[in-house]
């Protein structure tokens, strides 16, 4: 598609948007959702808080301008329709009319403006790298904004998903410290679903916001978010009808085939296509024997990724071919393949010199377990086995979570297992990690593995500036290629979580970003 | 009975003791804030991790905000300061006042602990005497093996078999929680439905210290049961009941007395597991969560809240020592 035909489609997808929201049959109103949340959220401000739980909680109070399918095209949040200019430099959005914050005030331009160029500048990490792009931004009347960027940035409009770009109200926060301000408490947003009550270590009780600008929505009543620490006790809650939907880790995966033999029970991995979850085994490209590329290979012939897939994660994962999810925009699969075979990734071993001593041992690398749950000490298991198989003897060491962020960020390791969020887009999700300018100590969810190859660099960033779509295909390709070659980490899996829900509810995964949605449309029947 | 002078002697004792309270405060408080910096960690490099997308800057900014940039000299003083004016501050993560968080919490945590603890102390060291009195008899022999498998049984899974057996078998009690959410009760009805939520982690947690106590008790009554002022008191005619209750039981709860002193402390810490399990929302979960995410002000604040706490039964088990043993408050052997 190039640039004009990209236009096009976007304005046809904001024609479109009035014949999307129209209430179908059978949609009722009323009701109660019970749910999950853990861990508990810190707060439910997403502008100061990106932790999973904090997104899908704060999901259903913060909105932002679009939401995203699960082909990852855009589709209308608070904005109606959207325009691009022909040189990819200036974004006009129209906002739907009689927009309201939970405390009665109007939404506007105004709003918008103050919350992208003011407000997550300042408090989201992910935001103000998109926001840095824009050169101005101006709300010309109450119900347009207006984005001007210093040069093109290709995935531009996939940054208004709830999740990276929640407006927050203007009136509230302006003169503030916006993360001291006392009505953090009272979470205000534009939600379809307002706080009504919070009682910490127990539940979160989420109510009906009357003044949505979307008639009929919200069709629930109300939803409830317990808080259950132990994952024994959310399967029992899921199970006996306590709670009425899972999400992301709730249920471990050793857990999700007993539901989907309870017949009252959906069992779906859609609605995680923007997150595309991707999940590598991290090596410190720093030191021996990782910083050899062939030792490196030799790691991805070793692990029989298809048996983790299967005995790890129950088959709620499937096998990762490079850097790009197969659900991510320029995923190219015609890449170098590394197939499960113990000879290659010996005959690799013994070319760098790396042979088995009299024992046949031929190094030993500390792994250390990331404190994330059951299936990461599991998944350390099995490629301690695997590694074993070549003589290398991978030592598990455990710690919590501080004790990993702050091991891995300040790039004091040797093994670990990382993963992260594609976000629908490359330039997004994906180069973060393995471009030199994000080689940052101290910083987690960078490129700590310390990978630079200035033709990868050169790629991602023609990449990220170009707006044609089949060029960028190309220049994605080609870097897919390099890296698969050099193996900077060796991914694994495509991890994909379950949401498990009761069939009585419907519209549960209506986008690509599943339980982060408003669930403004959910229903039930 | 309490003869005057060993009341005024107690007194003393107490002030004396409440004036070494503040030191030893202050000195938990030091080396509380020491243990907790010597953690790996960094709660900065956590909180902006959390966020899949951390910069510079928010690590900067944090750390800056939380004071976590300067010396840890200047950070122990300025926390040394706070406790003085008996600030505990300000939750990193939360972004709210430590005292709200640990206050909000602290109820249901006392109400779930001092249950169990008032349960474990009654029943165990009821059956311990029972058995003590009756040792070697078929129902000493019942009471020890049982004492000796639940001490022997982890909380967290006495608390799941409790949870498959009463929710999801029989269907009689809630799996988990602190009362019933989104119903319209009367006050009775609240209290019995908290209630009903309680039985569970109550009996989870009261089981291990139940059996504790039990043999603990019976071994001091057996011991006791052998001491000479015993055979004095039944040469002189004494009967059985008020040999046990007069003479025996006062003197074999000295050691029971002492341990459940030092494990009322403890107490909390078991409750950790049975808050997981139970999803109750306590204040072992909020420690535990604290402790993952190096939230150092909450963590400080509940560490000197608990240090307080034991140093306050410590000095409540000396005191219970001379009302049960007189010899204690005269100084005699």
């Amino acid at each position: 598609m190039n640039r004009r035909e990209f236009t096009q489609a976007m304005l046809a997808a904001g024609a479109a948007i009035p014949f999307g929201i129209t209430r179908a049959a059978g949609q009722t109103r009323g009701g109660t959702l019970n749910t999950i949340i853990q861990p508990e959220p810190p707060l439910l401000v997403t502008a100061f808080n990106q932790q999973q739980p904090t997104l899908t909680l704060g999901g259903k109070i913060y909105e932002s301008l679009l939401k995203y399918g699960a082909d990852l095209k855009p589709m209308p949040g608070m904005a109606q329709s959207w325009e691009i200019s022909p040189d990819g430099l200036t974004y006009t959005f129209k906002l739907f009319p009689n927009i309201t914050f939970h405390d009665g005030k109007p939404m506007t331009s105004e709003d918008v403006v103050f919350s992208c160029m003011k407000v997550l500048t300042e408090t989201h990490p992910r935001a103000r790298q998109n926001f840095a792009r824009v050169a101005s931004a101006e709300a010309p009347d109450p119900l347009t904004v207006v984005f001007k960027l210093k040069q093109p940035f290709a995935p531009f409009l996939g940054c208004f998903d709830c999740t990276s770009a929640p407006i927050v109200p203007k009136h509230v926060y302006e003169g503030t410290d916006y993360r001291k301000n006392p009505l953090n408490d009272k979470a205000i947003g534009t939600g379809p679903f307002k706080l009504k009550e919070w009682v910490r270590g127990s539940h979160v009780h989420l109510v009906r916001h009357e003044g949505y600008y979307l008639k009929d929505q919200p069709y629930l009543d109300e939803i409830i978010y317990r808080i259950i620490p132990d994952s024994a006790s959310r399967a029992l809650a899921l199970e006996n009808g306590t709670v009425q939907l899972a999400q992301w880790t709730d249920v471990e995966f050793f857990d999700v085939q007993r539901f989907k033999a309870q017949k009252n029970l959906e069992v779906t991995t859609k609605g995680y296509e923007y997150f595309a979850p991707h999940q590598w085994l991290e090596m410190n490209n720093r030191i021996a024997p990782m910083n050899d590329k062939r030792f490196r290979q030799a790691v991805m012939h070793l692990i029989d990724r298809d048996a983790l897939a299967k005995r790890v994660y129950f088959g709620s994962a499937k096998v990762a071919t490079g850097p790009i999810s197969s659900k991510t925009k320029f995923y190219d699969g015609k890449v170098k393949r590394y197939d499960y075979s113990i000879d290659k990734a010996k005959a690799l071993l013994d070319e760098m010199g790396l042979k088995p001593d009299t024992n046949g041992k031929r190094a030993e690398i500390k792994y250390i377990v990331p404190p994330y749950g059951e299936s990461y000490q599991r998944a350390g298991e099995f490629f301690r086995q695997s590694f074993a198989r070549v003589g290398i003897d991978l030592v598990l060491v455990g710690t919590d979570m501080a004790g990993w962020a702050e091991k891995v960020g300040n790039w004091d390791y040797e093994m670990t297992q990382n993963l992260l969020y594609q976000l629908g887009d490359p330039a997004l999700g994906v180069s973060r990690t393995y471009v030199s300018s994000n080689i940052k100590k101290g910083i987690l969810f960078s490129n700590t593995e310390g990978y630079s190859n200035p033709e990868v660099d050169r790629l991602f960033d023609e990449a990220a500036v170009t707006l044609d779509e089949a060029k960028r295909l190309e220049l994605y390709s080609k870097v897919q290629q390099i890296l698969v070659e050099d193996v900077p980490v060796a991914w694994t899996l495509e991890l994909e979580y379950p949401i498990i829900y009761d069939k009585a509810f419907k519209n549960i995964v209506s986008t690509g970003i599943g339980s982060h949605e408003t669930f403004g449309s959910v229903y039930k029947s | 009975m309490i003869r005057l002078g060993s009341a005024a002697t107690i007194g003393l004792m107490a002030l004396s003791r409440i004036a070494q309270l503040v030191a030893v405060i202050l000195v938990i408080a030091t080396f509380n804030f020491v243990l907790v910096r010597a953690a790996p960690g960094d709660p900065a490099q956590v909180m902006a991790g959390q966020s899949g997308a951390s910069d510079p800057k928010l690590l900067e900014d944090l750390r800056k905000e939380y004071g976590l940039d300067k010396p840890y000299a200047v950070q122990l003083a300025s926390y040394l300061g706070r406790v003085v004016r008996l600030d505990l501050g300000y939750s990193y993560r939360q972004r709210r006042a430590v005292v709200d968080l640990i206050l909000e919490r602290l109820p249901a945590t006392l109400l779930l602990t001092v249950t169990a603890f008032c349960l474990a102390l009654l029943i165990g060291t009821t059956l311990g005497a029972l058995a003590g009195l009756a040792a070697g008899s078929v129902l000493d022999t019942v009471f020890t093996v049982l004492s000796l498998v639940l001490y022997a049984t982890p909380v967290f899974w006495l608390g799941l078999m409790l949870v498959l057996v009463f929710s999801v078998t029989l269907g009689w009690l809630p799996p988990f929680g602190y009362e019933t959410i989104n119903v319209k009760l009367s006050p009775l009805e609240h209290v019995l439905d908290i209630a009903k939520h309680m039985i569970m982690p109550v009996t989870s947690l009261a089981a291990i210290y139940l059996a504790i106590y039990a043999r603990l008790m019976r071994s001091s009554i057996i011991e006791v049961a052998q001491q000479d002022f015993i055979k004095t008191a039944r040469a002189k005619g004494l009967s059985g009941p008020s040999i046990v209750v007069g003479h025996m039981l006062r003197n074999a709860l000295v050691p029971v007395v002492t341990v459940a002193g030092m494990q009322a402390g403890a107490l909390v810490g078991g409750a950790v597991v049975i808050e997981t399990v139970f999803a109750w929302p306590g204040l072992g979960r909020l420690t535990f969560d604290a402790l993952l995410q190096r939230d150092y002000p909450v963590l400080l604040g509940i560490f000197l809240i608990l240090s307080i706490v034991v140093i306050v039964l410590n000095l409540l088990t000396d005191l219970i020592y001379r009302l049960i043993d007189p010899r204690m408050t005269t100084g005699a052997a």
